[in-house]
């Protein structure tokens, strides 16, 4: 099938992360695969090897939603939860999102947008301070999952490692 | 879980990183680093900007563990520490590649989806369940 936009991260300023990303699907079947339980669970599921144990969604203003993953290898769960602060389907979705075990409440508000047919989504989370931003940054991410991004590391190594000569 | 990849004291550090490669300036110095080593006067000339200031600037990369310093006195050259660099972008670039597998799961249903709303439209669309 055609292939989808390229999906873009960025850290902006100090507290937000934003995402865009385009599908070659209408936004009203973007907004399902992202609001209904039996959906989310076909493809929100982080990093290999983790899968959802608990998939809530209470669709409405004030509504609580809550993911639970499970790594069996790691023996780890991972949850995930917020409340929902804005719905306009299938254009504007905004929830307040909060990791188990990491201090700190962001806001994510999902956009999506449809011309032709292909739906442009663009993900901006607020967390409430630097640190927060970061950790959510890390957070999920193992070590083996970075596997192949060690090249710009092997780069910054080698041109690092240029003969000092100092003492 | 804990979240990975960082214990306490890493956090505050990596802050720091983040918090330094923010500035158009230090991002420079970090660059011009990327190429070998320099000292304080050297790395001034590119930016017309006094030596004080360039000091400044490399005290914040040294505080976020992204530049060193030599011992030799007098000199002093700056080096880029580019394993904490690498760590700092590694994680934007992961928690790119989680997302873009995530999504790509996402297309793969979507096409599901319009294919299974294709084939419903024919018969009378029945609600869903619970």
């Amino acid at each position: 099938m055609a292939k989808s936009g390229a999906l873009t991260v960025a850290a902006s300023g100090d507290r937000e992360i934003v995402m865009t990303r385009s599908f070659n699907a209408p936004r009203r079947l973007v907004w399902e695969a992202y609001t209904k339980p039996e959906l989310l669970k076909r493809w929100l599921l982080g990093p290999d090897g983790w899968y959802f144990i608990q998939c809530d969604v209470d669709l409405r203003i004030g509504g609580k939603y809550r993911y639970v993953w499970k790594n069996d290898e790691k023996n780890q769960t991972l949850g995930l939860g917020g409340e929902y602060r804005e719905i306009n389907a299938p254009a504007k979705l905004v929830c307040t999102e909060a990791f188990d075990d990491f201090p700190g409440e962001a806001v994510s508000t999902l956009e999506l947008a449809e011309h032709n047919g292909v739906t442009t989504l663009i993900n901006t989370v607020v967390s409430p301070s630097r640190e927060a931003r970061d950790g959510m940054l890390s957070t999920g991410m193992e070590k083996g999952v970075g596997r192949s991004y060690d090249r710009l590391d092997d780069v910054l190594t080698s041109m690092a490692s240029q003969p000092a000569g100092v003492a | 879980m804990k979240p990975s990849g960082y214990a306490v004291g890493d956090t505050d550090l990596l802050d720091a990183t983040f918090a330094a490669l923010a500035d158009p300036t230090r991002r420079a110095i970090v660059a011009r680093l990327a190429l070998g080593e320099a000292t304080v006067t050297e790395l001034a000339e590119p930016f017309a900007m006094s030596q004080p200031a360039i000091s400044k600037h490399l005290k914040v990369l040294e505080k976020a563990g992204l530049v060193s310093r030599g011992r030799d006195a007098q000199k002093r050259p700056c080096r880029l520490e580019a394993k904490r660099l690498g760590q700092a972008t590694d994680w934007l670039e992961n928690y790119r590649k989680l997302w873009e597998a995530q999504f790509e799961r996402l297309d793969d249903l979507l096409e599901e989806m319009k294919a299974g709303e294709k084939a419903r439209t024919k018969r009378k669309r029945t609600p869903p369940k619970r």
